[in-house]
């Protein structure tokens, strides 16, 4: 109901929107259609917003002004300098859209401000994973900078995280996902069960991982332990002698010719796995999807270790006060509101706030992506691309049987520098 | 009132006479645009690189300091060093393979191609390559020597062999054969043009005094050809020592390039340490450019 008026509202108020002027009086006619305030299209306000990239996207943009009048500023960085910014220039933006790691090194540098959470209008909505660490009452708490963990400060003003859950929140969570090891079905000829089948000698030369310190360390760490070569205390918090026992035997294996490549980027990995260069590879779900786009076989795979998971949220500028704050608030409101979680849901992440992203999603979206139930009709993607063909099973099965099973989240270590000059070195190696 | 007014012309004259008597001044003039340009855009950036390389830093910004920190991680660590190595020997193959190759296609054009005419036609044609972006050209060498391109395709359907070749791409000959294909030209364009200047009467009179063609070569045409090699030879060494992509996308990131260990450092926000490694560089380049220029006096025959 709700969705068929606003698809139907949706042409004349994009060809509208092209007029800027036109724009504000006409969010204030739509607000009115999802409940929000309007005074923000009486009083224009601005929110710049920087982020990695995931969920910078334009089409939220569009829909927050449409639906609360708010105009998004957008800019889109990598996880390096998108932390660089929020320490060194922190009144360059009003919203922070980061990762739970990148948060553990900005928080205490007091750039940002905690959330009320009193203010939060879908904060009961939110997933417990972001609250206390457990998805389900009986689930164990995953390895790595775990968002909960430095999802709350005990009052404004504190720089250290709180131990439990408090009234002030560093940062709304807003999507995430669990990653494993993309392969090529038609090309492995075995079953896929571990992280340390990548080390197979009989994927020689075919197989890849990324070339991102922070997360290839991760991904190594997961092979380690599942070849049983180390047992890490913290994967994600690695001692130096950890660092270097993992770090060495990656060099080992890139001399045994074990890895094809090293990709950086998303379409790298793409490409790699497309032209059968790699048939077996650390990889991230869009990547897959693309790859299927192209009537290839791939499959993330499931693996018995389980899922190197990652998180982002939004932020607020230390800075951010008055009428600005107050916008801020219904922007993450809003975002929690449905849309938007329907929206991420849709192109194989995770909401925040599930209950309220069904509402916008049909039954056979919400049974595809989320229940892990066969697909009736085509999955269509945001942009109208057929993504899997009716009877399709989402790969890793329901939400809770995959963001169930995380073993350990991206973080970042105490022995960063370490890390990462060891990581360099088996690049060069 | 007259005296004054007279006064001020003799001033004029003056100085009208000092503008045209001072040759040390027009020069002056002359050369400030140029020093202006390069003081603004070179010097300057390299004094800042150099002064920045001996700053800290942390993960998120730089302080001003004057640490040598930078320089000891950089040039302790046997990373650097290999990596330097792995560069200086790209930089040596691909010198020996567009250098002969270089010397060769000019030595066509410059002696076996009659009219001038269609000289310019087939140099032009060298060129056209060029048209598209050196990224593309690059990266089109993916798909015909990948595990399952043209090569490898071609060999195995025409029965020639069982198992693809897998060190067609991502290894170093990819590299290189890639670095060659995008370098060559600058090897070429010097060495056709010296090659252009050479007084047909000097290769007659070999030929009048009895030497034989290997003789008028290794005599007459590469002695006089050296100063187009030198400035191919600059050219080839400085892209190549500078190179970051070519590395990346044909190596698969298995190799690493100075260039590359600079990019991974600026992406990690370690400015520091990436001026100081672009300080060791630049030393490096200037070293061995000079050592060409001892070797070969360029200027005799610009």
């Amino acid at each position: 109901m709700k969705r068929e008026s606003k698809t139907k509202a949706g042409f004349t108020r994009r060809a509208l929107l092209k007029s800027s002027a036109a724009a504000a009086g006409m969010a204030a006619g739509t607000g009115a259609i999802t409940g929000f305030p309007t005074i923000w299209a009486q009083n224009p306000i601005t929110l710049r917003q920087f982020g990695t990239g995931v969920s910078n996207l334009n089409a939220i943009a569009e829909q927050c002004k449409k639906d609360i009048g708010v105009t998004l500023e957008m800019t889109a960085t990598d996880s390096d300098a998108a932390a660089q910014r929020a320490v060194t220039q922190p009144n360059s933006y009003d919203v922070a859209d980061i990762e739970y790691w990148i948060a553990k090194k900005v928080f205490p540098a007091g750039v940002m401000q905690p959330m009320d959470v009193k203010k939060l209008k879908y904060y009961d909505k939110i997933v417990p994973l972001f609250v206390s660490g457990k998805l389900t009452p009986e689930s164990t708490i995953a390895q790595g900078t775990a968002p909960h963990t430095v999802g709350f400060v005990e009052k404004p003003g504190d720089k250290a995280f709180a131990k439990a859950p408090t009234q002030w929140m560093t940062m709304v969570p807003t999507i995430y996902n669990a990653d494993t090891l993309g392969i090529r079905p038609d090309l492995v000829g075995r079953e896929i069960t571990t992280w340390a089948d990548i080390m197979d000698p009989k994927f020689k030369g075919k197989t890849s991982i990324l070339n991102i310190p922070s997360i290839g360390i991760m991904d190594a760490a997961m092979i380690m332990e599942a070849m049983g070569n180390v047992k890490y205390a913290d994967k994600g918090n690695m001692t130096k002698e950890e660092i270097d026992k993992t770090i060495d035997f990656l060099i080992k294996a890139k001399k045994d010719g074990q890895f094809r490549a090293f990709w950086k980027s998303f379409d790298e990995s793409v490409n790699l796995m497309a032209s059968g260069e790699v048939i077996i590879q650390s990889m991230w779900s869009p990547a897959v999807a693309a790859v299927r786009g192209k009537g290839i076989p791939c499959k993330y795979q499931p693996l018995k270790e389980g899922y190197r998971a990652w998180g982002g949220g939004l932020g607020l500028a230390a800075h951010l006060k008055g009428p600005k704050l107050d916008a801020a608030y219904d922007y993450i409101n809003w975002y929690l509101s449905g849309w938007v979680g329907a929206y991420l849901n849709r192109q194989g992440y995770y909401s925040a706030a599930m209950d309220t992203a069904k509402n916008f999603m049909s039954e056979d979206e919400w049974g595809f992506w989320v229940e892990g139930k066969p697909a009736k009709g085509d999955i269509v993607a945001p942009d109208g691309k057929v993504m899997e063909k009716a009877g399709a099973v989402r790969d890793g099965g329901s939400f809770f049987e995959r963001m169930g099973k995380v073993a350990c989240w991206n973080s970042v270590m105490d022995e960063d520098r370490y890390m990462v000059r060891r990581w360099n070195e088996f690049i060069a190696a | 009132m007259t005296a004054i007014v007279s006064e001020r012309a003799d001033a004029q004259a003056q100085g009208k006479a000092a503008l045209r008597l001072s040759p040390a001044v027009v020069s002056w003039l002359q050369a400030t645009p140029l020093a202006l340009i390069l003081g603004a855009f070179l010097a300057l950036p390299i004094l800042m690189i150099t002064v920045v390389s001996f700053w800290d830093y942390d993960f998120a910004q730089m302080h001003p300091a004057f640490v040598a920190t930078n320089y000891l991680e950089t040039l302790g660590s046997w990373v650097t060093w290999r990596t330097y190595f792995n560069t200086l020997k790209y930089a040596a193959i691909v010198w020996a393979i567009t250098l002969f190759v270089g010397f060769w296609v000019a030595y066509f054009l410059a002696f076996h191609v009659r009219t001038s005419t269609m000289q310019m036609v087939l140099f032009l044609v060298c060129t056209v390559p060029f048209l598209t972006s050196n990224i593309i050209r690059m990266i089109s060498w993916i798909p015909v020597l990948g595990r399952n391109g043209l090569v490898n395709g071609t060999l195995i359907e025409a029965g020639l062999i069982s198992t693809p070749i897998e060190w067609l791409l991502y290894s170093d000959f990819a590299v290189v054969l890639a670095m060659v294909h995008l370098y060559t030209l600058f090897m070429v364009t010097p060495i056709f043009n010296t090659l252009m200047r050479i007084d047909r009467a000097l290769i007659e009179a070999a030929r009048d005094a009895g030497a034989t063609g290997a003789q008028i070569l290794t005599n007459v045409v590469i002695p006089l050809a050296k100063p187009g090699m030198a400035i191919g030879t600059i050219f080839v060494v400085t892209l190549v020592m500078a190179d970051f992509s070519t590395v990346q996308v044909m190596s698969g990131g298995q190799s690493a390039s100075v260039a590359l260990m600079m990019k991974n450092q600026m992406s990690l926000l370690q400015y520091p340490a990436a001026a100081a490694n672009a300080v060791v560089l630049l030393v490096l380049v200037l070293l061995m450019v000079a050592g060409i220029l001892r070797i070969v006096d360029i200027r005799k025959e610009l």
